[in-house]
């Protein structure tokens, strides 16, 4: 048992949704089915359900972690829930799926491979569908899964889920996320959750957790263009490491092997590596997402915010980006307001050149003549940066293409931004 | 497995380690909380890997409610003997002889309540201007909204309805002067990926996770251990059982298991099989239903 442990792969995914839409039930019930309630954690809950006069246990309580969430309700912020099967380890960033939580949605998004979005079958498509959807396409997420829940409302009707499929299907088409699954579930029943649905026997794809258990992630991060941004040096000081000078920092993209070629950025000088180096030894090669230090043949000068690349594959060397800006502050965006920016392991200031357009997260239409960004607000932003930036379009890497804006005053992070 | 494809473990790992060299990068004078329980314990084996081959650039710091156990006590200093590990230690002891603290009374007290005021003293007399806790978002539910990197102001208070958004792997670890940070690298780790990474690493702890005899009561359902800390209950029978801890906290509010698993192989069987949370047997946890919340709030780890 205890190898296999070791065996499992991990999958980060986001749900987003409002208390009606089931969300809870659903993540309730994945969490129940697979054996992740505590004894402790339900008696909890079902004497806090009680307590509220409530006559079934509340599922919603076990992800509502906070006193005020537990009193008015509601999600507020990002919780991390987490359950295994034996093949794979979960972790579900649940989220609000209010308009006015879009900024949790984001960072919630941020790091998934996979977002579930759900969709009412008395409903279909609502608003709130085309805005989760929009975000997680924004935030570059490979995998959506779309569950038309509510099935038993609807008598399982096969005609009415195929109709509310084709209506996703021809939204979907839109935007940037390429693999779109659809399952039919009632989340409150378990119909095709983690068992099979007897009601539906039309219904020949898989079950949600099957889904969730055997997508394929492995080419989720870019194995192509090398990136190491410096995080740290490490100089040891000691006798027997006298000259070791080692840049350590998560691998960013690509694989980088012993005597690869490199270049430095900013200085843009050559080296080649000499080592990666572990506490458990060195290894030969090393891919995204591994924490590594590396020694290089030549004694350059490095620091943190530097990039380790390939000399024939370098990121755009840049002081002005345009990006997808997703607002998060309760004060407005400063049209050629200044601002902290960091990407990978480089900070810098920026200044806000221009707002190009904002986007009507419910329409996906392009507000053109609209730039007072409000929190909640998703718009194309031009910045103007004051040192030069190592940069990939988000689309091809959410590690280097990636970055927050914080307000010098407060210290909030007050922005999160894609690179376009 | 395919290739270019880390196992969760490993993938686990590798974002402890970025938020750890986080935290060397970005901070001046950082600390990492240890207790020697078993998730402290990792967390300090983590930074041993992330500055690998240089030592670990910042101290431990030990918040000592003097009622640990001794075997804890003993492994802690050998540890820190073994690794060259530099330990500050903050006596609860010291809080209470000075009169900042007043000692909890009856059958019930205990000094898990006031490690705040000894945390947040050491905090400020060593001038750290960040903490690194081995909190799991798993554990108990107001961590599971905490972030990596939790903002607290000049009285060390955490307001949960107004942190940071965190995104990706960008951690903002700006702040005004007297403000610190607590940054807890394993957020996203579970019980079982703790025992399981112990095995994996042949990492060393306390003989009190294994099973032993010790003399023990039962206290509202809960064992505990029988010290010299803790005072019975007429009622309260003393025997000797056959125990181990799955948490190791305060001696005064640490709950013991009745259990024969003196392997990591059986611990690891025995929390699979496991219907309880390990918290499950902390009676601090248990004083209402927001007590972690609130004491959160407050300042605590």
């Amino acid at each position: 048992m205890s190898n296999k442990y070791l065996e499992m792969d991990l999958l980060r995914f986001t749900t987003a949704g409002s208390v009606d839409d089931g969300k809870s039930t659903l993540i309730g019930r994945l969490l129940y089915d697979s054996k992740s309630i505590f004894q402790d954690q339900m008696e909890a809950i079902e004497t806090a359900s009680q307590k509220k006069g409530e006559e079934k246990v509340n599922l919603a309580l076990l992800t509502d972690g906070l006193r005020a969430e537990r009193e008015q309700g509601i999600t507020i912020d990002v919780a991390y829930r987490y359950f295994a099967t034996p093949n794979r380890k979960f972790i579900i960033a649940d989220t609000p799926g209010h308009i006015q939580y879009t900024r949790n949605m984001v960072t919630g998004a941020s790091t998934a491979n996979l977002a579930i979005i759900l969709v009412d079958a008395r409903n279909g498509i609502v608003e709130q569908t085309r805005r989760h959807s929009f975000i997680a396409s924004l935030l570059g997420i490979p995998h959506i899964i779309y569950c038309i829940n509510k099935m038993d409302l609807v008598d399982y009707d096969e005609q009415h889920y195929e109709k509310i499929k084709a209506e996703l299907v021809g939204f979907s088409a839109k935007l940037r996320t390429k693999d779109f699954r659809f399952i039919p579930i009632s989340a409150l029943n378990g119909d095709n959750v983690v068992n099979r649905s007897k009601n539906m026997p039309w219904y020949e794809g898989s079950t949600l957790l099957h889904t969730l258990e055997n997508i394929h992630i492995a080419s989720d991060h870019n194995h192509i263009d090398c990136r190491l941004p410096v995080q740290y040096v490490v100089r040891p000081q000691k006798d027997e490491y006298h000259d070791f000078r080692g840049y350590a920092g998560r691998i960013a993209g690509g694989v980088f092997k012993t005597g690869d070629e490199v270049t430095v950025l900013p200085s843009g000088f050559q080296s080649k590596i000499k080592s990666i180096e572990t506490f458990n030894g060195t290894i030969d090669e090393a891919y995204a997402p591994m924490s590594v230090t590396v020694t290089l043949e030549d004694d350059i000068d490095i620091s943190r915010g530097d990039m380790i690349v390939r000399p024939k594959n370098q990121p755009n060397v840049t002081q002005d980006v345009e990006i997808m800006l997703c607002w998060m502050s309760e004060n407005p965006l400063v049209n050629r307001g200044k601002y902290t920016i960091k990407h990978t392991s480089k900070e810098a200031r920026c200044m806000i050149k221009d707002v190009q357009y904002k986007v009507d997260i419910n329409t996906l239409h392009r507000l053109e003549n609209d730039n007072q960004i409000q929190c909640n607000d998703i718009a194309k932003v031009t910045l103007r940066i004051t040192q030069p930036f190592f940069a990939d379009k988000y689309k091809d890497n959410r590690n280097t293409g990636s970055v927050i804006l914080i307000d010098e005053a407060t210290n909030n992070t007050v922005g999160a931004g894609m690179i376009v | 497995m395919a290739k270019y494809q880390l196992s969760h473990l490993e993938e686990l790992e590798a974002e402890s380690i970025f938020v750890l060299r986080e935290v060397a990068a970005q901070f001046e004078n950082p600390v990492l909380l240890f207790s020697g329980g078993k998730d402290s314990i990792v967390c300090y084996h983590l930074a041993r890997k992330a500055f690998f081959p240089a030592n670990v650039p910042f101290p431990l710091m030990h918040v000592d409610t003097g009622h640990n156990f001794d075997e804890l006590y003993q492994f802690r200093d050998e540890l820190m003997e073994e690794t060259n590990g530099r330990l500050v230690i903050a006596s609860v002891q010291k809080s209470i002889d000075e009169g900042k603290v007043v000692e909890e009374k009856g059958i019930n007290a205990s000094r898990n309540k006031l490690q705040t005021t000894t945390l947040l003293d050491g905090i400020e007399e060593h001038k750290f201007d960040c903490a690194i806790g081995g909190a799991r978002r798993d554990e108990e539910k107001a961590r599971a909204k905490e972030r990596f990197f939790s903002h607290r102001d000049d009285f060390g208070q955490w307001d949960p309805k107004n942190q940071r958004p965190e995104l990706w792997n960008l951690f903002n670890g700006k702040k005004h002067f007297g403000e610190h940070f607590r940054v807890f690298p394993i957020s996203n780790w579970t019980e079982m990926d703790i025992w399981q990474y112990i095995l994996k690493e042949n990492i060393k702890i306390p003989s009190l996770y294994f099973s032993h005899q010790r003399d023990c009561f039962v206290r509202d359902g809960v064992v505990m251990a029988k010290t010299d800390f803790i005072q019975t209950k007429p009622n309260e029978e003393i025997k000797q059982m056959q125990v181990r801890f799955r948490t190791i906290g305060d001696a005064t509010c640490t709950g013991a298991t009745i259990s024969d698993a003196d392997s990591l192989d059986k611990i690891i069987e025995e929390v699979a099989a496991s219907r309880v949370t390990e918290r499950g047997g902390r009676a601090d946890d248990k004083r209402s239903e927001a007590a972690m919340e609130d004491r959160k709030k407050e300042g605590y780890f």
